[in-house]
């Protein structure tokens, strides 16, 4: 459901518990919900992962195509961001209803994934001007119960991190033209440097304070949010006001602050989790939705 | 008869296996969930052997959009089927409005139409919206097999299980539940969707030229191997029952 009803009552609730630091659901104002990812869940995409955060589940597929670079940068590849806001995640989708959603949220994907900075994108050109590797990322909400970027930035690191393209051997004919060559071989595959992938971090104002990760309910109450895009390093790459509300200069400095600080947190834990998935190897009992 | 094969693959050997090992009449291993998710009324995952579908049901509740929809004897059934853009090998554009999209999305309707019990909610609606997140043949098959899951979780009462599955005819056999190189193989083939219990079919889809001495053989094909379906869906929902209460503590 992407809005709830709130009563009047019930958000004076929520609002004196915030102030408290104390949250419906017995979390603190920085505390994130319950997380739980998965890598390499659909079988014909090059990455993919699924994300379940509280109640929201986002399902994200990475496929890499040749394409042709951008005549800007042509010794970059690039990344394509699809936000698919289905129907299963709340009736209110239903045909085009989740589309400007999706565009909102694909957009700012594409802002804060999309640079040299994130992703090493030079390592995704094949033959600078000619050709270069296009990653889709498509993300597909399964499920909202607030914080969808955060999910969603945290989805699309992890496929990242499980995306592997395939080699590529490029030769030429007498005559010059060139030839490209895929591995067959699965095993022969190019991964992607996360390190630097940022992840985002909402920050809702609910009164005078606060949170992060907030559910349908606690959104309902807050004026306005921000977006912070952060590195594994703190720095702050992108930055958004969402919502109708206004903020006062001072209280985005405080924000800013918040989600570098959790921002840094969230990096540590997410890599070590993947890093372990990937060590089990074939191993691995595949959960996905059957769990 | 000419029958199909333009891939140049051979889809049944002489030993009488498929490309996948399988042989005629067996079916790709099923394996499902009831509840996946929390916010919805229903919600059920479903696999038949590479192709993943999800299902999520809402209502019955009160018609939603126009007005004119109502009907004052029973529900409004409305199904949106989709497919995830990274499903197939080549990605798609378009999750769904795409007129594939949209005559998957009517067929699911006519089958629900036809085994829920829309009488006994009237001038309500029951959305079903099923999203496929891996392909690979059978689609609508394991979408109406999904959301029969999915209404039964969400406790509406239907007249049975329909369980769906698709069947093509190579070589004078009749083969269960293709799966997409099958499907490709330029293959006739025929979606089933069957009440089990008594033996009602609701829904029957054949596009491909085929000779009519062979259509009983392949429709009592597909009749047995959506009763397989059957028996596997019933116990998917038997073992759910059983989880849900020791939870609750029945």
């Amino acid at each position: 459901m992407a809005t709830v009803k709130v009563s009047e009552a019930e958000k004076v609730y929520i609002l004196h518990g915030i102030r408290d630091d104390l949250r419906v659901d017995g979390r603190g104002c920085e505390d994130y919900r319950h997380v739980e990812i998965e890598t390499d869940v659909v079988s014909n995409t090059d990455g993919s992962a699924k994300v379940t955060l509280g109640d929201t589940a986002v399902l994200v597929g990475i496929k890499a195509d040749i394409g042709k670079p951008r005549p800007m940068v042509p010794n970059e590849g690039y990344l394509e961001f699809f936000v698919d806001c289905s129907a299963n995640a709340t009736p209110e989708f239903e045909g085009r209803g989740g589309e400007e959603l999706g565009t909102e949220l694909s957009n700012t994907l594409y802002k804060v994934f999309n640079n040299k900075h994130s992703v090493d994108l030079k390592s995704l050109c094949i033959s600078a001007g000619e050709h270069c590797w296009v990653l889709y990322v498509d993300v597909l909400l399964l499920q909202c119960d607030g914080n969808l970027y955060d999910a969603i930035s945290v989805a699309i690191k992890a496929a990242l991190f499980n995306t592997k393209i395939p080699k590529v051997h490029i030769s030429a004919d007498e005559e010059g033209a060139k030839e490209i060559e895929l591995s067959d071989d699965p095993y022969d595959c190019m991964r992607l440097d996360v390190e630097n992938v940022p992840c985002i971090v909402t920050l809702c104002k609910v009164g005078h304070r606060h949170v992060v990760d907030v559910t349908l309910q606690e959104k309902a109450c807050s004026v306005a949010s921000l977006i912070i895009s952060v590195t594994h390093t703190g720095t702050v790459t992108c930055t958004r006001k969402l919502g109708g509300g206004s903020l006062d200069p001072e209280s985005i400095f405080e924000m800013t602050e918040a989600g570098k600080r959790v921002g840094k947190a969230l990096h540590a834990p997410l890599m070590k989790l993947l890093r372990q998935e990937e060590s089990l190897g074939k191993t691995r009992q595949k959960v996905g939705f059957l769990g | 008869m000419v029958c199909g094969n333009m891939a140049g693959l051979e889809l049944l050997s002489d030993q009488g296996y498929r490309l996948d090992g399988r042989k005629a009449s067996e079916l790709r291993k099923v394996q499902a969930r009831m509840g996946v998710f929390a916010q919805a009324d229903g919600s059920a995952y479903l696999e038949q052997g590479n192709t993943k579908a999800l299902a999520v049901v809402y209502g019955p509740h009160e018609i939603r959009g126009s007005r004119s929809w109502i009907r004052h004897d029973r529900a409004v059934i409305n199904c949106q089927y989709s497919m995830a853009t990274f499903s197939t090998a080549e990605r798609k554009r378009r999750p769904h409005g795409d007129r594939k999209s949209t005559e998957m999305s009517l067929h699911l309707k006519q089958t629900f139409e036809a085994a829920v019990m829309t009488q006994l909610y009237p001038r309500s609606q029951i959305d079903i919206y099923v999203k496929i997140l891996q392909s690979d043949g059978g689609n609508y098959s394991v979408c109406v097999n999904a959301a029969t899951l999915a209404v039964i979780d969400a406790g509406i009462p239907m007249r049975d299980y329909v369980c769906a599955c698709s069947v093509g005819f190579v070589d004078e056999t009749p083969l269960a539940d293709l799966c997409y190189a099958e499907e490709s193989g330029g293959v006739s083939s025929l979606a089933l969707a069957l009440l089990p219990r008594g033996g009602q079919i609701a829904l029957l889809q054949m596009d491909a030229r085929l000779h009519q001495d062979h259509l009983d053989a392949l429709i009592e094909a597909a009749m047995t191997a959506c009763k397989g379906v059957g028996k596997v869906l019933d116990e998917v929902v038997r073992l759910h029952l059983k989880e849900v209460s020791v939870l609750t503590g029945e």
